[in-house]
Formats: C-alpha cells, sequence, structure tokens
C-alpha cells in the first residue's frame, strides 16, 4: 500500500487518521463516529490503517495479558500499611448516632427512659394547655382567622333586610345610620350596633320606628 | 466498564472513605491487575511495580475522601499509577527518561531482529511494542489495552487532547518503524 492519503503535509496525521485508535476502541462520540465511518466508507487507505490498528490493539492487549498478576505480597504490604494506619471514624449521622444510643441501653434503663419520656410529654401537654386557657379563656375552639366581636357602645339592634335589597341599598342604609353589622345572618337576621352612644329608650323606640320604615328593612327590633 | 460497575466503583470508594476495609479488599481485587500491568510497563520491574500498587492502593485508602467523581474511577487510579511510577522512575540515577535509555532497558520480549527469525508479525509486534519509548508506550496502553478515551487519556498523562492524539499517531510511526527494522512491512504510514 501506498503512503496513506490520511497524513496531511509535514507528516502530520488528518483529523479522521487521528480519531481511528478511538474508533476502534469504541470511545468515540457519536459524531466523530459519524465522520470516520463516512471517510472508511470511500477511503480503502484509511480502511488499510484500522486493519492495522486492530491488529496493533490485539497484539497490545496480548502484550498485556501475558504480564500476569501480582503476588500476593503486594496484597499483603498494603493491608499491613492500611492496618497500621490510625483508625478513622466514619462521620454518622445525628439519627445513627441516637438509634446507636438506644441501642445500647440495657432493657431496664429503656423502660426507665420511656416513663421519664411519658411524664414530660404529659407535663409539655399540662403547660401548652393551661398557657392556651390563660390566652384565649375557655371559649373553645377558635380559627387563626377569627376576630372577636367588638365590643360597642351604640344601640344593638336586629334587622331582616327584604329581599329585593341590593348589597349597596344595605351599605348606603347602614353608612347613614352610623351602623356595623357585628353579627349574622342568623335565620336572616343580622345583628347591628348603631352609633356609638348608648340611647335612651324613647330614643331606641323612635330608631327603631324609623328603621322599620326603611324600603329595604323587612323587620327590625332593639337587642340586647 | 459498565456504567453500573462504574457506579459501583463510586460506592466502594465513598465506603473506602469512611474506614471500611472489606470496600477496600473489594476494590483492591478488583483493579489491581489491570494497575499492575500498566505500572510493570512503566517501571518494567516486577519487585518495583508490586510496591508500587500497593503505594496507589494505600494513596487510595487514605484519599478516597478527596474523590470527586469527575473521571472514571478507573481513570483516576491509574493517573495516580502514573504519578508515582514517574516520581520513582525519577529517583533512580539510572532510569533516565529519553527514548535511547528507555529502549535500552531490558525487557523479556525477544529483539526485533530475533523475532524477524520466527516469522511472526504477532510476535514482532508484541516485541516492538516492547520496544517502544515509555512515553509512547504508555499512549498506546492506556487506549488499547485501557479503552481509555482521548479526554481521560488527556486527564491521566496531564496534556492536551491534540497532543494525545498526535503522540499516539508517532508512536504508531515509531511502531511501523521498528517492523519494518525487523522486516515486516505493513504498508502503513
Amino acid at each position: 500500500m501506498t503512503a496513506s492519503q490520511n497524513q496531511g503535509p509535514g507528516d502530520e496525521p488528518d483529523a479522521i487518521s487521528a480519531l481511528l485508535p478511538w474508533y476502534a476502541n469504541g470511545t468515540l462520540n457519536a459524531h466523530d463516529t459519524r465522520r470516520v465511518e463516512e471517510a472508511l466508507s470511500r477511503d480503502a487507505a484509511l480502511a488499510a490503517e484500522l486493519a492495522a490498528i486492530r491488529e496493533e490493539a490485539a497484539e497490545t492487549i496480548h502484550l498485556n495479558e501475558t504480564l500476569g498478576a501480582p503476588s500476593s505480597r503486594a496484597m499483603n504490604k498494603l493491608f499491613a500499611a492500611i492496618d497500621a494506619e490510625p483508625v478513622r471514624r466514619a462521620p454518622v449521622s445525628l439519627s445513627a448516632r441516637i438509634a446507636a444510643f438506644v441501642a445500647g441501653l440495657s432493657p431496664r434503663a429503656l423502660t426507665t427512659a420511656a416513663a421519664a419520656v411519658a411524664v414530660v410529654l404529659v407535663l409539655q401537654a399540662a403547660v401548652i394547655g393551661k398557657v392556651l386557657v390563660e390566652q384565649y379563656g375557655a371559649s373553645g375552639y377558635q380559627t387563626a382567622s377569627y376576630q372577636a366581636p367588638k365590643a360597642v357602645a351604640g344601640m344593638a339592634a336586629l334587622v331582616r333586610f327584604a329581599p329585593e335589597a341590593s348589597a349597596s341599598d344595605i351599605t348606603d342604609l347602614l353608612a347613614s345610620y352610623h351602623a356595623t353589622i357585628v353579627d349574622g345572618p342568623k335565620a336572616g337576621l343580622f345583628r347591628i350596633v348603631v352609633g356609638d352612644k348608648p340611647l335612651s329608650n324613647d330614643e331606641r323606640e323612635k330608631l327603631i320606628a324609623r328603621l322599620q320604615s326603611e324600603k329595604i328593612v323587612g323587620f327590625a327590633a332593639s337587642a340586647e | 466498564m459498565s456504567a453500573a460497575q462504574a457506579a459501583t466503583d463510586e460506592v466502594l470508594i465513598a465506603r473506602i472513605a469512611s474506614g471500611d476495609r472489606l470496600a477496600m479488599q473489594v476494590f483492591y481485587g478488583r483493579h489491581h491487575v489491570r494497575v499492575y500491568r500498566f505500572a510493570l510497563r512503566l517501571v518494567r520491574n516486577e519487585q518495583v511495580a508490586e510496591d508500587l500498587i500497593s503505594d496507589v492502593f494505600l494513596d487510595v485508602w487514605r484519599q478516597a475522601g478527596r474523590f470527586e467523581g469527575r473521571s472514571a474511577v478507573s481513570t483516576w487510579l491509574l493517573a495516580i499509577t502514573r504519578f508515582k511510577a514517574l516520581s520513582g522512575l525519577r529517583r533512580r540515577k539510572d532510569a533516565e527518561l529519553d527514548d535511547e535509555t528507555a529502549a535500552s532497558i531490558e525487557d523479556t520480549s525477544d529483539d526485533p531482529e530475533v523475532t524477524m527469525q520466527k516469522k511472526d508479525t504477532g510476535e514482532a509486534l508484541r516485541a516492538c511494542l516492547g520496544a517502544l519509548s515509555q512515553e509512547h508506550r504508555e499512549i498506546v496502553d492506556l487506549v488499547y489495552y485501557h479503552e481509555k478515551s482521548v479526554e481521560e487519556v488527556a486527564g491521566i498523562v496531564g496534556i492536551p487532547e491534540n497532543t494525545v492524539k498526535t503522540r499516539l499517531f508517532y508512536a504508531r510511526k515509531k511502531l511501523a518503524e521498528l517492523l519494518k527494522t525487523a522486516g515486516i512491512e505493513r504498508g502503513w504510514p
């Protein structure tokens, strides 16, 4: 065969020729593998070079395989050296340390520890309960968003709005009476507080009568 | 090496890092022959190669916690082996690393001329492979026997990838010249 067409000027390998050994050992990426295969399909000299590389590779493997293996002396020397090294402690997680501690306890100690933990839990529950009662009273369960109605000094009344009343009608009415809905509806009745100061009985009756006369109010009554 | 084995190597390294002696035994059993052969081809002395691999695996025991997994474990091992082998050779007064001296170091293979008489291309090739310089031998071994990619060889030898390609090209050219001297004409280059 003549000199390979795959050598560049100055006896340098061209890109494809330089890749052939790695094509032969199967470590080229897909892109370079395609490039080599395309070049091989149209260049007989390159194919001959690949055959030579495969022969070299086979003999290199043969040569290495005949080198044998190290004697047990190498392993003995290694493990003697390892045994002479300072003992290395593996990094242990917190959970593993807790597990190891618990595993190391005697059954009697474990029973005592479990009882102590139970007492601590009961005491903790009692303290939490006391704090909650002091903070929120004995009113039972409340959602986080719940706000207790503020004590308002004005006159309380129960009102049922007419079915045809719109939201803006109700808003306007409440504004004109300086009133605020504080509860409801319960059975269709809203509890409102009118004004911000207590009224006499006479004033209360007049205010209820006035509310009753409103078109959007179906029912109004004084409330405690 | 399969992806599954590579993964297991990393698990072993993690266990070795935590001081697991059994993991070290498994790891040694898996890799010591190839590491020994690579070392022997570099230092050309069985006793020295055995001492060298003990030293390499002791380094693995000590340094396992620092293995970052950026290369295959086998590539890391060969890089340590090469570094230690060359450091050892440099310390030896009678072991200069130029081609001439390396070629003159006694080799167990027949020389190319003797092999020529045997008329066996395979044997002649093996004899010529043994006669290559240390620099050329290692790159031939890394690619053909240890099946390393261009990137891995660059990492082990510490040279750019393009230099890896040209170095192997010249190693092959030298091999062809040695074969030609032994009377075997392969037609390349």
